[in-house]
């Protein structure tokens, strides 16, 4: 298998080969990726990539998988204009 | 502020049953939902439902949707405000929703919130998994069911459990050829008769089978299946090629927490419930008060005790109002009980196993 074609975030276009690359680079929790490869960070805020990257972890560190945590998940989960935030920053004030 | 009394955000079965709750309490309540419809996954769902009468059995899924949207409209009087095609975009330590509708942005204050946002489906690591005609099972159900789209004219079906399934079934009758069904483990995950309807139309299941990598040049031609040993891992040189232009994953669904951990509450990691899932207490209530959980979203399993657990946490977020509901001791204690037959059956071995974990650490 080429780890080259198995995409891991296909948000943030990151395959398993990028993946173990930054494992051996020493990143090897969720929030350290997301830090510095943006996983987790595109348009489904890591609900399909956060699975996948848990398992790629537990099965390269053998951490119990319950023990790996995901990211903290932040406002917003979809993209918004930021004329849009201002209008209503407007009408509440 | 607290602008609204009670939001519930995500019209499924457990959204709609929370919402139904709290109007019959008196509650004046807002009921968000991303899709243009009430229904959740219910609006894919064009089979017959299982399961005993009290719960719809032999109805399908689209019209127990409707059911529910009259029952709300009748005990609604007035105090039922519905946005659909509305996303809670983020949810705030302050307690304020965001929502987004189209191109407006604006925000809710309410007193009590209850989340029943569903699931979401998990997908699986592949060579070439991000080749076009690969699908989740949920997409090919929006695909046929909803749009009326054939995804393809021959398909692989990756995983056995129920909606695998089902969603093969669903494939055949609309004319698409599923070439095999493939499963991980030792054994098929759904119910037998879905298994069998599937036999009677000559699909092979395989068990300890999966996928090895789709290939294709602009979109899937083609997959690799190959067997695995008893540690799950594929045996070289018992691959197979299937001609197919379809690869639609079926491999479990994950609690969709996004909202309830912007907002840090507790959660803990529990295989049994699909994921990650909110930390509840017995009224449902999240580690923070104020704010329920019910249905998929606390723990992926199916629409009738989605239902059930929907208006549990309707009554109880409508105590957390102080609103007074006749005989509410044995409301509450009926379905209870109701819930505990629900899951009493063997395929429900693993939540109960969950509620167990759940349990000792509460
Ligand atoms: C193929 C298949 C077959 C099934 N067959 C059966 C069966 O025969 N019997 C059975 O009992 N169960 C069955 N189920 C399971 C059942 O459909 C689910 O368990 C049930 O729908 C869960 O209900 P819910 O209300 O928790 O979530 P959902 O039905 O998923 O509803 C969640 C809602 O929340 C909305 N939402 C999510 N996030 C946001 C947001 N940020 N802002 C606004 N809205 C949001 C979504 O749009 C959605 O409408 C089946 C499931 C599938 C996929
Ligand atoms: S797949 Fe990684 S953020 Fe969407």
């Amino acid at each position: 298998m080429d780890k080259r074609d198995v995409i891991v975030c296909r948000c943030s276009d990151l395959t398993l080969a990028d993946l173990e690359a930054l494992f051996n680079t020493g990143y090897k929790t969720f929030e350290e990726l997301k830090r510095i490869a943006r996983i987790g960070m595109g348009p489904c805020q890591g609900t399909t990539c956060g699975p996948i990257v848990r398992s790629a972890i537990h099965r390269r560190f053998k951490e119990p998988i319950e023990r790996i945590p995901l990211h903290r998940a932040r406002p917003f989960n979809i993209g918004i204009k930021l004329g849009a935030i201002k209008e209503a920053a407007d009408d509440e004030s | 502020m607290g602008t609204e009394e009670a939001v519930v955000i995500g019209a499924g079965p457990a959204g709609l049953f929370a919402a139904y709750e709290l109007l019959l309490a008196g509650a004046d309540v807002t009921l968000i939902d991303r899709a243009a419809q009430a229904g959740g996954q219910l609006v894919k769902q064009t089979h017959k439902f299982f399961g005993s009468k009290e719960h719809y059995a032999s109805i399908r899924g689209i019209d127990i949707r409707h059911r529910l949207e009259h029952a709300l409209e009748k005990n609604g009087d007035g105090r039922l405000r519905t946005l659909y095609s509305t996303t809670v975009a983020g949810f705030y330590a302050d307690g304020a929703l965001a929502c987004v509708k189209a191109e407006r942005y604006y925000r809710l204050h309410p007193e009590v919130v209850v989340v029943a946002t569903g699931a979401s489906e998990r997908t699986v690591a592949f060579a070439g998994n991000d080749l076009p005609g690969v699908y989740a099972a949920g997409a090919v159900q929006t695909l046929m069911n909803e749009q009326g789209i054939r995804p393809g004219n021959r398909a692989l079906m990756v995983g056995s459990g129920n909606i695998g399934l089902i969603v093969a079934y669903q494939l055949m009758q609309a004319g698409i050829q599923v070439e095999r069904v493939v499963e991980a483990a030792d054994e098929i995950g759904g119910y037998q008769v879905h298994a069998s309807k599937l036999r009677r139309l000559g699909v092979p299941i395989e068990t300890k089978t999966t996928i090895k990598r789709a290939f294709g040049t602009n979109q899937v031609e083609g997959a690799e299946i190959w067997r695995l040993d008893a540690k799950g891992e594929g045996i070289a040189g018992s691959e197979e090629r299937l001609t197919v232009d379809t690869v639609c994953l079926a491999v479990g669904l994950s609690p969709l927490v996004e909202l309830l951990s912007q907002l840090s509450v507790d959660t803990r990691f529990i295989p049994e419930f699909g994921g990650v899932a909110p930390v509840l207490d017995e009224t449902y209530m999240t580690s923070r008060p104020g704010v329920f959980a019910c249905g998929d979203v606390a723990n992926v399993e199916e629409a009738s005790t989605a239902m059930v657990e929907g208006r549990l946490a309707g009554i109880h977020a409508a105590g957390y109002l102080n609103r007074q509901i006749p005989r509410r001791k044995e409301k509450i204690q009926a379905l209870e009980t109701s819930l505990r037959t629900l899951r009493s059956g063997p395929a429900s071995e693993h939540v109960r196993k969950g509620l167990r974990k759940v349990g000792e650490h509460a």
